[in-house]
């Protein structure tokens, strides 16, 4: 059943495409039933007994049975568990509204940053950036974020922002980012000592030690997409060698 | 390459040459340009965005299509084109997926030589695959005319319109080759259309393996 699916790992895909799951009719008597589970990523929907692909991209697997549909994809859609950037919008009583890029803006409980307390209120005003998880977030429901992690520590997450530059990429560029060992930030990190926030709603924050310099990051970050990596080396060393 | 005119029972359906292009905008969430022999047509696809709370569906997203054409305000003909791509992509997408969410698309005619609506139809379907919405199936356009001594020609160009008596568009899925939404224009019989339907799906196969060869030369890129 699932050798079917395997057969497609890395073909392009499109909306309509069915995976029928064929049941014999009969039952070996020597062979036991193996019970077959498949879990169904992004871009996949089980209908009945099929799998039908909803999304168009490059199918893709990880071991042992999880396969998915890598699209390239620019709105963002808030998925539970995921680290955003948002930018605070209001601050109505206890609660601050966040716009993560979703279809909805999402909230943000002020007791939901280290060391809150009704007291001692966190120093959040309208227009910061704020580095969150998603708490809630499902299709019927108003996503929730908040800014500490089930022990009750920061962890990273909270107000950041003072002195950089927010700009927006793809869905994918940020997944490439955050791929660890990846090779965009190998090269970035000898060229110029900077610091970077990604949110996985497409949106990048750098900070480097001249705004000159932030400028650069920042469109090598974005040019870095549409790149093969051999481009990208040339550009790379082009900047390194001062000539940009 | 033009139009030939395919008799009625011969199998030899012949379409004018297509051209696609994705992600040409950097704006919108999805954007695409379909080409069909002259006519031209971009795509623009936002979505799922906000919506306001007196257009909001509790249970799906609500859909809006926007049709501007080469000169002058829309007027009532737009209208009824905007409202026949609407009614084929409710169809097809999984609206429920987004519900309180907006999906806006807006088509802007560059060059209209007849077939217009089918062009439509594809340029939609490409820019919301481009915007990665879900979708259950893909959906074309199909133009049909009949000329006046009962021969039927598919994608006629805007003269052949002219001087046909009935101009049929189908909307066809990709799954079951259904058709999904009918605009008919002038008089004919019913033979005529059962025709007309079978000749549209044949010419349906042709432009879903179109639109597999371009979407797996876009992402052959990123292979």
């Amino acid at each position: 059943m699932e050798s079917c699916l395997k057969v497609k790992v890395g073909a392009v895909l499109l909306p309509g495409d069915v995976f029928t799951f064929i049941k014999t009719d009969t039952i070996s008597l020597t062979e036991s039933l193996k019970d077959e589970k498949i879990i169904c990523g992004p871009g996949l929907r089980r209908n009945g007994d099929d799998v039908v692909v909803c999304k168009s991209g490059v199918l893709r697997h990880k071991n042992p049975n999880l396969y998915w549909v890598d699209s390239q994809q620019r709105r963002y859609v808030p998925v539970k568990g995921e680290s955003v950037i948002g930018i605070v919008t209001t601050k109505s009583g206890d609660v601050f509204k966040v716009d993560v890029g979703g279809s909805e803006q999402a909230s943000l409980s002020y007791l939901a940053f280290e060391g809150a307390t009704k007291r001692n209120r966190p120093n959040v005003q309208v227009g910061d950036l704020v580095y969150a998880q998603f708490l809630i977030a499902n299709k019927d429901m108003e996503p929730e974020l908040v800014c500490i992690d089930s022990s009750g520590r920061a962890n990273g997450l909270g107000v950041f922002g003072a002195g950089g530059l927010l700009f927006k990429g793809s869905l994918g560029l940020v997944r490439r980012l955050l791929t660890p060992q990846n090779e965009i930030l190998k090269d970035l990190e000898k060229l110029y000592p900077c610091e970077l926030v990604l949110g996985m709603n497409g949106r990048l924050w750098v900070r480097a030690a001249t705004v000159q310099k932030t400028l650069i990051v920042a469109n090598l970050l974005e040019s870095s997409e549409n790149m093969s990596a051999q481009q990208r080396r040339t550009l790379f060393k082009r900047v390194a060698d001062g000539n940009l | 390459m033009n139009p030939e005119v395919c008799s009625s029972d011969g199998f030899n359906v012949t379409l004018r040459e297509f051209g696609c292009e994705q992600c040409l905008l950097s704006r919108p969430d999805g954007s695409s340009s379909f080409i069909q022999g002259d006519t031209s047509v971009l795509a623009a696809v936002y979505g799922p965005a906000e919506v306001k709370v007196s257009k909001e569906i509790y249970d799906r997203a609500t859909l809006e299509v926007v049709i501007q054409t080469k000169v002058g305000l829309p007027s009532v003909k737009e209208r009824s084109q905007e409202q026949c791509v609407r009614e084929t992509c409710e169809a097809s997408l999984l609206s429920s997926l987004h519900p309180r969410s907006s999906l806006t698309l807006i088509l802007q005619v560059l060059h209209n030589d007849g077939s217009l609506l089918s062009c439509f139809l594809n340029a939609a379907c490409m820019a919301f695959m481009d915007a990665g919405l879900p979708m259950s199936c893909l959906f074309c356009g199909v133009t049909c005319a009949i000329a006046s001594d009962g021969q039927v020609i598919t994608d006629p160009t805007a003269t052949q319109e002219k001087e046909s008596r009935a101009l049929l568009t189908f909307a066809i899925d990709s799954t079951e080759q259904k058709v999904l939404m009918s605009s008919t224009k002038g008089s004919f019989s019913v033979h005529e259309l059962q025709e007309c339907i079978a000749i549209s799906q044949m010419a349906s196969e042709k432009i879903f393996q179109f639109y597999r060869e371009s979407v797996q030369r876009r992402y052959s890129k990123t292979l």
